[in-house]
């Protein structure tokens, strides 16, 4: 019961036509088997090349899309049991929705233009129709505080295109934590953003998850962020979860050769640093994963950190 | 001595708008040499982008070059003909604009946009040479032969990247400009085409200039380095003397924003607030609305902006030198 989600063996497949006149579909297996879990109060990154199902993966937890199979069970404070995501009533699909938000990467594709901002904020506490309308729209100013958009009184009335991305940012994240959830799915929310920005909202969502203890699916392509921000990485690559450790025991002591590959790509802000050159050819690595089993076999190295077994010792060129 | 390739002097240029003039690229000076990788670093809407296109002279309609000089090989482009400077673009001097990848001609085929770009610099090359050009160039950047015949969209953004790249390698320039060639790009791809970019630049002893508002990027690509605040150079010099001895704010605070994957896991520092409307201009330093400790004198505005010499070939703005 310590967990906020426990993720186990998720598929998700799309169905595309294989080209205009044929009848014939391929199935692309966006999301092909993966599992995981987070703790109350911790957050897990999951990174992976452009195209790995990260965002797949997001939208089927959110039930912004149905899973192809799996299971998912999600802890729902209203009802302080993990609850299982294919099993809901009508109210506990309310529940979940109120206690699990999403902040995605745009952050102006997720705002409405038309709408003030204390109108989008508002919108959650609408739908769930939560306090009095008076109670609401101060709940609306003590958010807009929390996100260090100040004085409230100076954004209420402004629309979307009147801010900076930053700004923006910001009040799409006062829109998810406008309903106290206790789990947010990121999606690159920072990666729009300029670096001096991104961080002062990456500090802001640090202290959020401190004081208001939410938990964070925060997936990013960028390890270094990831660091930054989560206590666990997850490595994702081709639909598949390859390695999964603790942020700093996955960075000093990569296993899987995808891992490895994936660090010595981060750029490092230190002339002198010389990176490691690690190549390993992804076709080759995307063959020995198809041609095992069904669901890659995740073993325990020690210390938590699973390691994805299959054979890759001939991947290193 | 190596000589110099490019020498940009004292070149300011506004655009003209409805809202007044902004002042994108403020009293900007740096040279760059032969073989040398110069990069320009600062956030979205410093300038790099500006910059960039006054060089080639591609700069908008409503932007006015009101005074200074950039000399390309000895040669003034500014003031220079149409005419003349069609000869320079592209054969001595060209670019990989920003989100170029995304530009190709989506119903003509890769290999004949190319062809074409060559064509109109050499209108006596046959058609066999410039396919054995690019067929040339295609191996450089790593890209097969076949993508020739093939339609943008049949590309990833990894191998419309490289196309370009190797549009812009397509007469021989001495010095090629890319502006943020790697920013829509997930990590490995970057990474893959940073490579590629090396290797292009050693071969051909080409001079590089690298816009990118990524510090960790700016740090592996560069020998020497130039930071951009609101229009202005602020500190530029030697890639490793900013890295381990950076004097403006700005700068300070670039450096201290950028997460890592190697070393301590440290605390980072966050630039609050906005950067400055260019319009009109600004008086004494431009940072000072948002620089963590102003001095009094900052705060006055009293001080002039201006670079000085701190250490051989680092030059800083001396409003920062003097007050820090
Ligand atoms: N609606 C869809 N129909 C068909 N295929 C899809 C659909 N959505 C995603 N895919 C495919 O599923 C795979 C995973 O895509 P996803 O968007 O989850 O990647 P991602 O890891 O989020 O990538 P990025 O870092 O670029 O955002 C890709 O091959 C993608 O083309
Ligand atoms: N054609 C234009 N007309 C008016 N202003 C422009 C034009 N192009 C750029 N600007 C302004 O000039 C400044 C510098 O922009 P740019 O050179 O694109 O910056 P960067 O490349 O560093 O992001 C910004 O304030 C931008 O809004
Ligand atoms: S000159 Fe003063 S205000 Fe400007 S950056 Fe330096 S310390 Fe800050
Ligand atoms: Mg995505
Ligand atoms: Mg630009």
């Amino acid at each position: 019961m310590n967990n906020v989600i426990e993720v186990n063996n998720l598929v998700k497949n799309f169905e595309v036509s294989k080209g205009f006149f044929s009848r014939n579909k391929n199935v692309v297996k966006a999301v092909d088997g993966i599992s995981f879990s987070i703790p109350k109060g911790e957050s897990l990154g999951l990174v992976g090349q452009s195209g790995c199902g990260k965002t797949t993966t997001a939208r089927a937890l959110c039930l912004l899309e149905p899973k192809t199979s799996g299971d998912v069970k999600f802890f729902n404070p209203e009802a302080n049991e993990m609850q299982d995501l294919d099993s809901l009533t009508e109210e506990q699909v309310k529940q979940f929705r109120r206690n699990t938000q999403m902040i995605f990467q745009d952050p102006y594709e997720s705002l409405n233009p038309r709408w003030t901002i204390k109108d989008i904020i508002l919108e959650p506490l609408n739908i769930h129709n939560i306090g009095s309308l008076e109670n609401r729209t101060e709940a609306v100013v003590e958010i807009l505080k929390t996100v260090g958009l100040t004085p409230p009184e100076n954004y209420l009335p402004r629309y979307p295109h009147e801010l900076s991305g930053g700004q923006r940012q910001r009040v799409s994240i006062a829109r998810s934590l406008i309903m106290n959830p206790k789990f947010v799915i990121c999606d690159e929310p920072t990666s729009m953003l300029d670096v001096s920005i991104r961080i002062s909202i990456m500090d802001l969502m640090l202290d959020l998850a401190k004081d208001l203890q939410v938990s964070y699916l925060y997936i990013t392509h960028d390890l270094a962020v990831a660091r930054y921000m989560c206590n666990r990485i997850a490595v994702m690559f081709n639909g598949k979860i390859v390695e999964i450790a603790k942020t700093e025991d996955l960075l000093s002591n990569p296993i899987h050769p995808y891992t490895k590959r994936l660090i010595s790509s981060i750029p490092v802000p230190d002339p002198k640093y010389i990176r490691n050159k690690y190549e390993i050819d992804f076709t080759e690595l995307d063959e020995i994963i198809k041609n095992n089993s069904e669901n890659l076999p995740m073993v325990d190295i020690g210390n938590e950190h699973f390691v994805a077994t299959h054979d890759v010792k001939d991947l290193l060129i | 001595m190596t000589k110099d390739i490019l020498v940009v002097d004292n070149l300011n240029m506004h655009y003209e708008t409805l809202e007044g003039n902004v002042m994108a690229v403020n009293n900007v000076t740096f040279t760059v040499k032969e073989g040398e990788s110069f990069g320009l670093v600062g956030e979205s809407g410093c300038g790099k982008s500006s910059v960039a296109s006054t060089l080639l002279q591609l700069q908008s309609e409503n932007a006015i070059i009101s005074s200074g000089s950039i000399k390309l090989d000895n040669q003034e482009l500014v003031g220079m003909s149409e005419s003349d400077l069609r000869k320079v673009r592209w054969n001595d001097i060209s670019i990989v604009f920003q989100g170029a990848m995304n530009a190709w001609n989506p119903v003509i085929k890769i290999g004949e946009q190319i062809r074409e770009a060559i064509r109109e610099h050499h209108p006596n090359n046959t058609k066999k040479e410039n396919t054995e050009k690019i067929s040339e160039l295609f191996k450089i950047v790593g890209l097969d032969d076949s993508i020739m015949d093939r339609y943008p969209h049949e590309l990833s953004g990894g191998m419309k990247q490289r196309a370009i790249i190797s549009l812009a390698l397509s007469c021989d320039p001495k010095i090629v400009i890319a502006d943020e060639p790697t920013t829509a790009l997930d990590v490995v791809i970057q990474d893959q085409i940073l490579n590629e970019i090396k290797k292009v630049q050693k071969l051909l002893g080409l001079s590089l200039i690298y816009i990118s508002h990524d510090i960790a990027v700016i740090a592996e690509m560069t020998d020497n380095m130039a930071v951009m605040y609101a229009g202005s150079i602020v500190e530029k010099g030697p890639t490793a003397s900013i890295f381990s001895n950076p004097r403006h704010a700005y700068t300070k605070l670039l450096l201290e924003s950028t997460p890592s994957v190697v070393g301590e896991k440290k605390k980072l520092r966050a630039l609050d607030g906005e950067p400055p409307s260019l319009i009109n201009g600004l008086k004494g330093c431009s940072f000072s609305p948002r620089c963590p400790d102003p001095t009094d004198a900052c705060k006055k505005g009293s001080l002039e902006m201006k670079l000085i010499e701190i250490e051989s070939a680092h030059w800083a703005d001396q409003c920062c030198v003097n007050c820090g």
